[in-house]
């Protein structure tokens, strides 16, 4: 789960990682009011939503001048946002942080995550910040910093030292080491305390009057977790996240929405992305993901097919079941079902293997819907293809 | 021979009494394992079909000599579930449950380093045998005694392949589901120095899929220690960037951990790369036949 750059600075407050002052605003007439108190001599204005790029995409405002402030704010409340992390649709900025500027003397990257091969918490830094990591790792390797942390004890002293010396802390503000230290000592309890499962400050930056600031913030969250930790729950934005996929989750699916014309229904995760891959190799593109898991009843079945025919652009669907504990013969009942309870006119096809499949093959075929039943899984995807290909050709032609 | 497990391995399941323990600890003995315990805190004495209940695997591993476990216990408590295990002398763990936290597993896993005992997953379909006995949850009937060892961080996709290799009449010697987490126990690398030890096991299937590194490490690894020839498939190919694509573990993050790069790995260290899934056993059948020269 991601939050917002405002919430993720809420955290860090809280947890003894500095943060220049700011607050959530959602009106032009609280933005004035918000500038009046906070009367500093640089106001930063800054859209939230859950994309990075805001900057270059004009989502980040500055002034000098008080009286801009909630003319800026008008601005950026209610626009769309486009920047390369959004899509084309991009994201319409419901609320901002606005918050005193800084001035900066040094702009440094840092983060921290769990590396996936040892297993252990992995401090990244470098005195590259500004720039995203990606670019750092590619084409300046040896700026980048990794301080691993041992699990069984947790952050050490020593662990700060190799962070600090590293980065040429000493050369660039002696006075800052300190604070430094005691700042990742923070930002680890919060890591593990909160279950994330990324932090970032990119920039971490050094000010000219010779604090440390975290300009920027990005916290994620391990779903797993979330529920040991009902105030982080409580940050969730319904609004960043796609009203289908919200659905899916209310229906315990897991579902990402894609750009492709075939819908997909499969029971595993990968098997589900096996079979948006083969859909592309037949010549087509799905339109989504769609795991109905391990336990897949009649309900989840029904759900799935409301929730790809709610997707305008899917022109077929194809279901793609492997029974394991998951037996056919329920799933085709859950087709048959769902069929009588939404009028399905686009193509379907149906591909039942393992456990019942044949039972399941045997009751598609004998009621009566307009499906196709496929034992192959490479033969079932041709199928589906050559179905929505020609009713694509047919809608060009008229 | 096999990997891992075999007829005489002594399973203990623990949470046993809930829905999907008693389900499957009932499936994996109707296979042909020995299931000779089960655990579930407060409920020593029941019995679920014939299987004696313990309250702790201390107590199971006394009574019955158990070696293995498998963790059908819930997200919450399995972290715990894992080293209870492992500190009653349990040689191998396998855990199925999926939704560990991240954090828990990661403590979990220093936890266990250095000890002698091996985790299977967490997330995983678990371990198969074929024809001799089945610690998970996959379909028992599809699999059969044959040529080919199976690695693979996904469930149904494993069933699929599994599948199209018994139809070929190629058969399996053992499956191995090392699961969808981001953290688990046992990679592809220590499975694939078994099965090349193996004299059964012919050629190994690895099956991949998008987030980490997992399989471009199995790649250098392959390339100087593996001689039997490896099919791999890497599922995937179609998943934007920076979204989980249902496990937990798979998700590109930052550019990395594409399917497409994977491929490029593994096929550079002499791994026979499967595009179409549909075509896993083709490829196996192809890379066994005497007249090719892989």
């Amino acid at each position: 789960m991601n939050i917002h750059e405002f919430q993720a600075k809420q955290l860090f407050a809280q947890f003894g990682v500095p943060v220049p002052n700011g607050k959530e605003i959602k009106t032009p007439l609280a933005a004035e009011k918000w500038a009046e108190k906070l009367n500093a001599p640089v106001y930063v204005v800054k859209a939230q939503i859950h994309a990075g790029g805001r900057g270059k995409a004009g989502g980040v405002k500055i002034t000098k001048n008080r009286a801009e402030v909630p003319g800026l704010a008008r601005e950026l409340l209610g626009k769309t946002l486009v920047t390369h992390q959004t899509g084309p649709k991009g994201r319409k900025v419901r609320r901002l942080l606005i918050e005193e500027g800084a001035g900066i003397a040094k702009e440094l990257y840092l983060s921290l995550l769990v590396d996936r091969d040892s297993g252990w918490p992995l401090f990244i830094a470098s005195t590259e910040g500004g720039m995203e990591i990606e670019e750092i790792a590619a084409h300046q390797p040896e700026k980048v910093l990794r301080e691993p942390i041992d699990p069984a004890v947790g952050f050490q002293g020593y662990n700060g030292r190799n962070l600090a010396f590293g980065l040429g802390l000493p050369g660039l503000e002696p006075t800052i080491m300190g604070p430094f230290i005691t700042m990742l000592g923070n930002l680890y309890r919060l890591f593990m305390e909160k279950h994330a499962s990324m932090v970032e400050i990119n920039p971490l930056v050094i000010t000219t009057d010779k604090r440390l600031v975290a300009l920027d913030g990005k916290v994620s969250f391990d779903d797993n977790a979330l529920f040991k930790h009902a105030d982080v729950q409580a940050m969730r934005d319904l609004h960043e996240e796609e009203p289908l996929e919200i659905e899916a989750t209310t229906n315990n699916l897991n579902y990402v929405k894609l750009d492709g014309n075939i819908g997909c229904m499969v029971n595993g995760a990968g098997l589900a992305m096996a079979t948006m891959d083969v859909i592309k190799l037949a010549g087509s593109e799905p339109a989504n993901f769609l795991d109905v898991g391990g336990g897949a009843t009649k309900e989840t079945v029904a759900a799935g097919f409301r929730i790809l025919l709610k997707d305008r652009n899917v022109k077929g669907i194809f279901i793609n079941i492997f029974g394991g504990i998951v037996r056919c013969e329920r799933i085709a009942h859950g087709v048959i079902d769902a069929a009588k309870e939404v009028d399905i006119k686009l193509p379907v096809v149906v591909r039942l293997q393992g456990t019942n499949a044949e039972e399941g093959r045997k009751l598609l075929l004998e009621s009566g819907l307009k499906v196709d039943v496929a034992t192959d899984l490479w033969e079932a995807a041709q199928k589906i293809v050559a179905l929505t290909g020609k009713k694509r050709k047919k809608a060009a032609a008229a | 021979m096999s990997i891992l497990v075999n007829k005489a391995t002594r399973v203990v399941v623990q949470g046993i009494t809930g829905k999907e323990g008693s389900f499957h600890a009932t499936q994996c003995k109707a296979y042909g394992t020995q299931v000779v315990a089960g655990v579930t805190p407060g409920k020593a004495g029941q019995e679920v079909e014939g299987i004696p209940v313990f309250n702790t695997v201390r107590d199971a591993v006394k009574k019955t000599q158990c070696d293995t476990s498998l963790i059908f216990v819930p997200p919450p408590f399995a972290a715990d579930a894992i080293l209870e295990a492992a500190d009653a002398g349990i040689r191998l763990v396998i855990c199925i449950t999926e939704g560990i936290p991240v954090n828990d597993m990661v403590k979990v896993k220093r936890a266990l380093h250095g000890r002698d005992v091996r985790l299977i997953g967490p997330n995983c379909p678990g371990i198969i045998t074929a024809d001799e006995c089945k610690i998970g949850i996959m379909p028992g009937f599809i699999h059969k005694k044959g040529r080919v060892g199976v690695i693979s961080r996904s469930g149904t996709l494993t069933y699929e392949a599994v599948n199209q290799l018994t139809t070929l009449g190629l058969g399996e010697t053992t499956c191995v589901g090392i699961g969808g987490d981001p953290i688990i126990g046992t990679g592809y690398i220590d499975l694939l120095t078994m099965f090349e030890k193996d004299p059964e096991t012919e050629a190994v299937v690895m099956i991949g899929e998008i987030g980490g590194d997992a399989e471009d490490r199995a790649a250098a690894y392959i390339k100087r220690n593996i001689r039997k020839p490896v099919i791999g498939f890497i599922a995937g190919i179609t998943a934007p960037p920076g979204r989980r694509m249902g496990h937990a573990g798979a998700i590109i993050t930052g550019g990395k951990g594409t399917a497409v790069e994977k491929m490029a790995s593994l096929a550079a260290a002499g791994v026979i790369v499967v595009r179409n899934p549909a075509e896993i056993g083709k490829t196996v059948q192809a890379a066994l036949s005497p007249r090719c020269t892989v």
